[in-house]
């Protein structure tokens, strides 16, 4: 348990050695908010219409942004050798880097997303949810995504692949993330698409450290 | 065959289906060392990937203490360090966070002072606070050889661990080795100039 503290913390601070890295996420998610309400107009109902749809969306993207870097620069170096070499289980090592990828690039989203929904006209119950299932949604992503990347590693132009490969399977996420929203707002309660949520999660935190331990291994040979 | 540490019989690698070198086998005990030669694109890196285990052999088997090596995977791991081309080492972190992170991630726990005291041994006491992008590459790699002085596995497997070093590094190196074969440790590396390790070193030569 130790080491995955120690891989988290290694990672958090390898980022704030390079902030830009992580403040880009944060400022895209930002700057695709902020677009649109003014490129659509000020009309409140549209705008608390399309709201929770524009914040997934840009979430999902902004998400996407540091992924094609999860595991390359440890490759680069040979630091993903050493993780490799451990004796400790590399699904841990995996799931660290994975939690620092979410604590980096998705729970500022998570943090953010309601203060951008103020410009769409969306209540504050909305906005409670808009947060809860970002922080049910985000996780999702890091861990398909951590797939994604370890696929792709050491393939030219895998960033671009890694959208080929994951957008797809980012769809559930965003259809039941940005639905719950609307779920609420149209009366009919958002229970269900929340537990479909957390229901995405716990495989993806299951079985995606053990895939991408695997593709890693694969990579690396 | 239970005093061999490390024995392999009949072991060969393939790249891109070809197989790179005539089957070896060699058999060291505590305190041998293994200096792998080749031409350029002989096979030594390979083997030694393949040795450490992150690549497989293409034929032969591996035994480390008597037992194959696929029968104990952790047991194996924590007694291998392997140091590559690439060294691990992070350029935004200190020499000190590099050396004391590589050492968790060995499974081993390192104090600030051991860690302070190995890169006073590498030459490097002012340098061990610096980021590592403003050192040099002769100085990355001591870092790296910091690594390896405070490491307690048995088993080195070091390619081509001479590359970029000044003669002080050099004999600095030598001495490391020695103490670790001293110590009973077990050595495999390549290099393309000639070691002086003592008596104990046996020469292998991979052949296509």
């Amino acid at each position: 348990m130790n080491i995955l503290v120690t891989v988290v913390m290694r990672d958090l601070r390898l980022a704030m050695r390079r902030k830009s890295e992580v403040l880009s996420a944060m400022f895209f998610f930002v700057v695709v908010a902020a677009l649109f309400p003014l490129a659509i107009g000020p009309e409140p109902a549209m705008l608390r219409q399309i709201g929770p749809g524009v914040l997934w969306v840009g979430a999902l993207l902004a998400s996407m942004l540091a992924l094609s870097r999860l595991f390359e620069v440890d490759h680069r170096d040979g630091a993903l050798e050493q993780m490799l070499l451990s004796p400790h289980p590399l699904w841990l090592l995996v799931l660290g880097k994975m939690l620092a990828h979410w604590l980096l690039s998705g729970l500022p989203l998570v943090i953010l997303a309601p203060v951008l929904g103020l410009q769409f006209h969306l209540s504050p119950d909305e906005l409670a949810l808009l947060s809860l299932t970002l922080l049910l949604g985000t996780p999702v992503l890091s861990c398909i995504g951590a797939i994604g990347a370890a696929l792709t590693l050491g393939v030219r132009g895998g960033g671009v692949l890694i959208s080929l490969l994951v957008l797809p399977l980012f769809v559930p996420v965003l259809v039941f993330g940005a639905g719950a929203v609307q779920a609420l707002s149209s009366g009919l309660g958002a229970q269900a698409h929340v537990s479909i949520l957390l229901a995405l999660l716990l495989p993806a935190l299951f079985f995606s450290p053990w895939a991408c331990s695997a593709a890693l291994r694969i990579a690396l040979e | 065959m239970s005093q061999h540490l490390l024995q392999a019989v009949d072991v060969s690698c393939e790249r891109g289906g070809r197989r790179l070198f005539k089957p070896i086998s060699f058999a060291l005990s505590a305190g041998a060392a293994l200096h792998l030669e080749g031409d350029n694109g002989a096979g030594k890196t390979t083997l030694l990937r393949a040795l450490s285990g992150l690549s497989p052999l293409s034929q032969g088997t591996l035994h480390w203490c008597g037992v194959p090596v696929g029968e104990s995977v952790v047991g194996f791991k924590n007694e291998l360090r392997y140091l590559g081309h690439a060294l691990g080492l992070k350029d935004e972190l200190s020499a000190l966070e590099n050396v004391q992170l590589s050492a968790a991630v060995a499974g081993q726990s390192l104090s600030r002072e051991q860690t302070l005291q190995a890169l006073a041994v590498q030459g490097l006491k002012n340098r061990a606070h610096l980021p590592l992008r403003v050192l040099s590459q002769g100085q990355k790699r001591r870092v790296a050889l910091a690594q390896l002085q405070v490491a307690q596995a048995k088993l080195w497997l070091l390619d081509e661990p001479f590359v970029a070093l000044d003669a002080d590094a050099v004999q600095a190196l030598q001495l490391l080795l020695q103490q670790h074969l001293a110590q009973g440790g077990v050595l495999v590396f390549t290099s393309h100039q000639a070691v002086h390790l003592g008596a104990a070193v046996q020469n292998l030569r991979l052949h296509p």
